[in-house]
């Protein structure tokens, strides 16, 4: 399956605001283009993606052929515990992909 | 369309803001971004302010454009951001994103990169907990376009 990479800090201090960074590995096929012979290439993209954070739901985006392949996420939370952090993204084609992170709260 | 001169004058008058522009057929036009940007706000007041927009006004290739959303919020339980959403102006759809957070988040930005397939209009809309919207727009100039280029 597809290959991810997370940024996440493994330790911070309780109530620090910490970046999440993701990176998954996609071809986010728009849909509106053609090959040399005119065909339509048909659409493949990732539409949903979430974070978890010990299984509340902390972050989620909806995507659109907009978002260049690869996509690419930044975003922001406070550490308030020590767990893990859970992605998934899901897309055209029964398309999913999971990964997951540590952070130790001090 | 009015036929005579007076009727035209009249038409683009009540027409008020909408901008007359030609329009392509596999590009959204800025009527497709209204619509998309109304089925967000809905019919709450769009006010100008409070986010911004992060994006390079020249960029070289169309197909990733770095770009952040940073939204003026305390964060607070009871004053913060709900979502974010980024539209485009040209591109054939005008949607690129929506980004649901709260309070949790500490701090109101989310970072992506994307794909234009023209010079245009990019827009970015936060929706905070008082459901009030607030928007930014930045103008980008792109000299290779995305999205609807020969697959090889």
């Amino acid at each position: 399956m597809a290959s991810a990479l997370i940024n996440v800090p493994a330790r911070a201090k309780r109530g620090d605001v910490v970046e999440i960074r993701t990176l998954t590995s996609h071809i986010m096929e728009t849909g509106f283009r053609r090959t040399a012979a005119g065909d339509l290439v048909p659409r493949d993209i990732i539409t949903s993606f979430t974070c978890r954070y010990n299984g509340t739901e902390i972050f989620r985006a909806d995507l659109f052929p907009a978002i260049a392949a690869n996509p690419y996420l930044s975003f922001f939370t406070v550490a308030r515990e020590s767990g893990k952090f859970e992605f998934e993204w899901i897309g055209d084609n029964g398309f999913v992909s999971t990964a997951s992170a540590s952070i130790t709260v001090e | 369309m009015p036929s005579t001169r007076r009727q035209f004058l009249g038409f683009t008058v009540t027409a008020g803001t909408i901008p007359i522009v030609t329009i392509h057929p596999l590009e959204a036009t800025p009527a497709m971004l209204s619509t998309a940007i109304r089925n967000v706000v809905g019919e709450a007041q769009l006010r100008s302010g409070k986010v911004r927009l992060d994006i390079p006004p020249l960029v070289e290739n169309g197909n990733t454009v770095p770009m952040t959303v940073s939204v003026a919020s305390p964060m607070t339980a009871t004053d913060y951001v709900k979502s974010i959403h980024v539209f485009n102006e040209k591109n054939p759809q005008p949607n690129i994103g929506n980004f649901h957070l709260g309070p949790w988040a500490g701090r109101a930005q989310v970072a992506t990169r994307i794909r234009l397939a023209d010079s245009q209009k990019v827009v970015a809309i936060a929706r905070l907990s008082d459901d009030s919207f607030w928007q930014v727009a930045a103008d980008v100039v792109v000299t290779l376009a995305a999205c609807t280029e020969e697959v090889n």
